[in-house]
């Protein structure tokens, strides 16, 4: 078991080393001079030297991703050009609308998708079966952008049990998460229908194998021998797909949060998208990597706790 | 045919004869403003009513499928023909130090979204629709890899591979000759879902400005711009979303289709 | 009072019959074989009476077990039975239990969903029927940690937890090697005598089933064709198919002495010293990577025109041998020869060396791309020779190397999806054939085919060998096939030969003990009373 996490371990290590590698290429090598790149073509050169020196556009590039990299270990993700605060701040402020959003709608898809899936399994070819595999045929056709739209067309302008948009701040959770839900949805039920495709699937080919069969020779009934045999073996697969998810949702969320005009990472990385500061783009785009990366890696570790092969093994 | 293929092929079919025709006709220029007639709902001259500028929504539409098509296809075809080469050679090597770089470089892939990549390249490069291509054509790659070598791998361990192997066939012939027409209708059936998610992929890039830039319609544009309009004007949020629904739906059940017609053991990733 | 008694069982499953008016019955203590090939229906017999049958079936009759008749028995008494009356074997061990569960709480689950008892006891009581079985190993093991002997004791001990009245055991010993099937059906044999239960045993085996059976009931296209007690249905075997069948099982091939080769110096095949390690994950972290040495330094020849046969039980090394001399695997120390030239010569398989050699595998539904028609799919060896021929002389080979073995021209069009498992056999060997080789490896190349078919295919062999002179290596777990059909046999056991000698002599006056115990543990088919005729 410590063999197996030590390995995956290593392997996060590398990918994110890697992944650091390939952002710093994009956003601080392609473009030439990143600075001028930042300021436009009408920049003054005085600015841009400014500019230029503090980014340390004259050290080497190798001494700059040095310096970027062990600042981001820091936790110093540099200082915005066009907010002239440290990102390391803005991002603070931002994660606190994202992140929840991102793991709310992965409970929301879960506490979906499970039932839904589960239930379909076992009663495969049933009208239920049938009822659920064809909402999830739509749900995984529908853009959760324009679900979103839909959404805040019903529930908040034609109900009013929803407000259109906007984010009270943490000061008050009940009205924090209540304006979270609606994106939250919106988020989750597209992925939601993916989920319980997989564990419906997932099951299904579970309860073909022979140690159902086994079970079943036991005396355990069909019920029975799904929850006691066929899900937690299921779960394998599923793990995969909510750990992918994860990284969709957040990346989800940055558009979902321009439906709802949320203060969140997205709005931040479209504003410094438009005003070109790379240094937060840059910096942004790392944490949404470095996110997806330590996610894969707890599902790496979940896989083992699921199943004893992985364990024994290397 | 089941009713899937049959369902799946009209839907999708529907959608490409829009595009097709939209080359040689269109109920009405998009390039002309007419802001009189701004936000009309369907009559008889605009079958599904006009946007904001008194643009007709259905040309829109056309043009928008002509977009999404062009993207979703090339960004499936950039996934194949990169993906299965690796694919077949990752396999070829498996377990060998080529098979596992090759693997690693697609978990790291893995790891931008393709919403992050378009990203990347707009900051460096500004929005457009070929940005959205390769944004979305890169995050094809891995998604065809994986599919490849896991399909090609049992396949390995076959004895008619043996057999060929002992008939003294090179790895590179034998992933041609034999593993390759064995995943054929499995890439099929996959490629058909990745056009799907490519289509939907481009909806969104487009609808944050980051995919295809005004003039050239997009489904994804109309959406933005419906988007304050949507409580006074219903119709200019529905009938781009409604589009992009059943274009992905129909895609969806072919793809499903066309697994339950040639292999219903196939099983595609989906995430 | 008989436990268990079907009468005019009669299944269908969607439009497909599949048993037609089956009966049998069996007493306390009682060992009922049920035997017959592939598509005869012992198996959904077997199905039918645990009432565990797929969607769609549509049994009709009556299956009394202790007075109740399964048939008309609501799914919920069922479960109530199944593991508590009835407990049942399964063919493959290996897949057979929940790989996430550990062993002990597997066996515990019997008791625990039959009876009102603490956790703690059921796993008490789980962890003495694990003993009783013969398992050595802790109840909190998983299952993948297990050999495949031990994990169908632990099945075994699942479904006798409860000690039910009948146990059913569907091909219990067949994915087993031949030491470990019969230590195995020695524990059913005693469980039976000791809990006094009834075991309907189902297996394609005849040597298993005159071994331990007291009653046989022989099935074909689901129907009895015959049944008796075991004395007295061999020594008085009334129905054409059981005879035909026992024959063919006992099948001896006349096998043409081997033609005097002209003197040739030089060995066909010459193997010198051997060695092939695989690596093993470490054991510590930093610890060195111990290997598994699959063959261990291992010499042998082959002589022009000689049959000869391997034998050894999974994971000896046959199969990495195989590999070896086919030049796929390269090996770490010893060498290989064909004609004196080197199989593997700078990290790359000697073409030269190829071209004299072919290979008949296992599994014929495997052994062929279903995307090519039979003309491209036994062609494929002409890629070894420099001028392979083409138009006329491509056809007239093709045609040659299908009538060699019993197909026809007509064949070379279709594909192989439409050949039976026999058939494909043949064209496998067609393939292997149409270089003219002068060395064939059948690896297993039997022993996925039900017995008849089996025996033509032997019969084939050694019709060829009569043809020309034809050399092979015959890997086999089967001994009773390798006897028949080699002049000289070697016994592999952990990646040695440990035996070499004339076939007679080493069947007869095996000389190492675990050549020995490797024939004392393979069941005997008993010799026929008379002659049959054959099929």
């Amino acid at each position: 078991m410590i063999r197996y996490a030590l390995g995956r371990l290593t392997s996060l290590v590398i990918s994110l080393f890697v992944a650091s590698l390939v952002i710093f290429a994009v956003i601080e090598v392609i473009p030439g001079d990143p600075a001028a790149f930042m300021l436009g073509v009408n920049a003054r050169p005085d600015t841009i030297a400014a500019l230029r020196a503090e980014m340390g556009l004259d050290q080497s590039v190798v001494t700059r991703y040095f310096d970027w990299v062990t600042g981001l270990l820091r936790g110093d993700f540099g200082q915005s050009w066009t907010y002239k605060t440290p990102v390391a701040e803005l991002i603070a402020d931002r994660i606190w609308v994202s992140l929840p959003l991102a793991i709310y709608a992965l409970i929301l898809s879960t506490l979906i998708a499970f039932p839904a899936g589960i239930y379909a399994a076992s009663h495969r070819g049933g009208p239920g079966d049938i009822t659920i595999m064809g909402a999830t045929q739509l749900g995984v056709a529908v853009p959760n952008f324009w679900f979103a739209m839909i959404l805040v067309l019903i529930f908040a302008i034609n109900l009013r049990w929803f407000s259109a948009g906007g984010f009270p701040g943490w000061d008050n959770p009940f009205q924090a998460v209540k304006s979270l839900t609606l994106p939250a949805i919106a988020l989750a039920l597209p992925q939601a229908a993916i989920l319980a495709r997989v564990m419906r699937s997932s099951l299904l080919d579970m309860l073909g194998e022979d140690f159902i069969r086994t079970a079943r020779a036991k005396g355990l009934t069909r019920r029975q021998a799904l929850w006691k045999h066929a899900v937690r073996n299921a779960l394998i697969p599923v793990l995969t797909i909510i750990g992918l998810q994860f990284s969709f949702l957040l990346a989800g969320g940055i558009i979902i949060e321009q439906v709802f005009f949320l203060p969140g990472l997205g709005r931040l990385i479209f504003q410094s998208i438009s005003a070109r500061d790379l240094i937060v783009v840059e910096s942004v785009v790392m944490l949404l990597v470095f996110t997806v990366i330590v996610v894969n890696f707890a599902v790496d570790i979940a896989y083992a706790a699921v199943d004893p092969r992985l364990r024994a093994k290397a | 045919m089941s009713r899937n293929l049959i369902i799946g092929t009209a839907l999708s079919a529907l959608f490409v004869t829009l595009a097709a025709v939209s080359f040689l006709w269109t109920p009405h220029d998009i390039e002309t403003l007419d802001i009189p007639n701004k936000l009309q709902t369907p009559s008889g001259t605009h079958v599904l009513g006009t946007d904001h500028f008194g643009r007709d929504i259905l040309s829109m539409i056309m043009m928008g499928a002509r977009t999404s098509i062009a993207v979703a296809l090339v960004a499936v075809g950039i996934g194949m023909a990169i993906g299965i080469p690796l694919g077949l050679l990752a396999a070829a090597r498996r377990g060998a130090l080529l098979d596992e770089l090759i693997m690693r470089g697609n978990d790291l892939v893995f790891a931008f979204p393709s919403l992050v990549i378009a990203i990347l390249i707009t900051a460096v490069f500004g929005a457009s629709a070929v940005n959205a291509i390769i944004a979305i054509g890169i995050f094809n790659i891995p998604v065809f890899a994986r599919l490849t070598r896991g399909a090609a791998l049992p396949l390995w361990e076959r004895d008619f591979i043996l057999a060929a192997r002992v008939c003294g066939k090179s790895a590179a012939r034998i992933s041609v000759e034999h593993i390759l027409p064995n995943i054929t209708n499995l890439m099929i059936v996959q490629g058909t879902i990745q056009f799907s998610l490519g289509i939907l992929a481009e909806a969104a890039l487009s609808y944050i400005g980051l995919g295809a830039q005004p003039p050239t319609a997009s489904w994804g544009r109309m959406l933005a711009d419906a988007q304050t309009l949507v409580s006074i004007a219903p119709h200019t949020a529905l009938v781009p979303g409604f589009a992009i629904l059943l274009m992905v739906l129909g895609l969806n059940l072919l793809g499903d289709g066309l697994r339950d017609w040639l292999d219903p053991r196939i099983r595609v990733a989906r995430v | 009072m008989s436990i268990l008694s079907i009468r005019n069982l009669s299944l269908r499953i969607g439009q497909t019959d599949i048993l037609h008016d089956v009966s049998l019955s069996m007493q306390h203590g009682e060992i009922v074989a049920i035997t017959g090939e592939s598509g005869s229906g012992k198996s959904m017999t077997a199905l039918s009476t645990m009432g565990l049958l797929p969607g769609g079936a549509a049994p009709q009759g009556e299956i009394i077990l202790d007075g109740i008749d399964i048939l008309q028995t609501p799914e919920s008494d069922l479960c109530h039975m199944r593991g508590n009356a009835m407990g049942m074997v399964f063919q493959e061990p290996m897949t057979a239990l929940n790989p996430v569960q550990t062993i002990g709480a597997q066996v515990a689950e019997t008791i625990l969903i039959h009876e009102k008892t603490s956790k703690a006891e059921a796993h008490k009581r789980a962890a003495e029927m694990l003993q009783r079985v013969g398992l050595k190993v802790a109840p909190t093991r998983y299952p993948h940690e297990l050999s495949g002997g031990q994990r169908q004791r632990v099945v075994i001990a699942m479904a006798i937890a409860l000690r039910p009245k009948l146990l059913i055991a569907d091909e219990p010993t067949t994915a087993l090697d031949v030491t470990t099937q019969a230590h195995i059906l020695d524990l059913l044999r005693d469980l039976v005598r000791e809990f006094d239960m009834g075991l309907l045993l189902i297996t394609h085996d005849l040597a298993v089933v005159a071994d331990v059976a007291d009653q046989i009931v022989v099935m074909q296209k689901g129907r009895v064709v015959e049944t008796g007690p075991t004395q007295h249905l061999l020594t008085n075997m009334q129905h054409p198919y059981t005879k035909a069948l026992f024959e063919a099982s006992g099948h001896k091939v006349d096998l043409p002495m081997r033609t005097t080769m002209r003197m040739v110096s030089a060995y066909l095949l010459h193997a010198k010293h051997i060695v092939r390690e695989y690596p093993l994950p470490r054991k510590t972290i930093l610890g060195p990577r111990p290997v598994f040495r699959a063959l261990d330094d291992v010499s042998f020849h082959i002589d022009h025109g000689e049959r000869v046969g391997l034998v050894g039980e999974s994971g000896c090394g046959k199969s990495t041998l195989t590999r070896a001399i086919l030049g796929l695997e390269d090996v770490q120390g010893g060498d290989i020869r064909l004609d004196d030239e080197p199989v593997f010569t700078h990290k790359h398989p000697n073409l030269v060396v190829r071209r004299k050699m072919q290979v008949v595998f296992q599994d014929p539904y495997s052994s062929f791309n279903p995307r090519h028609r039979v003309e491209r799919l036994i062609t494929e060896p002409f890629h070894l020779l420099e001028n392979p021929p083409t138009g006329k002389a491509r056809e007239a080979a093709i045609s040659k190397a299908l009538q060699d073995v019993g197909l026809s021209f007509e064949d070379a069009h279709k594909y192989i999806h439409e050949f039976s498992g026999g058939q494909r056999q043949r064209i496998a060997i067609a393939r292997a054939l149409i270089i003219e080789p002068e060395l064939i490896i059948f690896d297993e190349a039997v022993s996925a085919l039900d017995v008849s078919v089996r025996a033509q295919v032997l019969d084939l062999i050694a019709d060829l060998c009569r043809k020309r002179p034809l050399a092979y290596l015959f890997i086999s777990h089967d001994l009773s096939v390798v006897r028949t059909v080699t002049d000289r046999v070697m016994v592999m056991q952990a990646g040695k030969i440990v035996e070499q000698g004339k076939t007679e002599d080493v069947f007869t006056n095996p000389q190492h003990p675990y050549t020995q115990s490797l024939i004392a543990a393979a069941p005997q088919l008993p010799e026929l009373p008379h002659a049959v005729e054959t099929i």
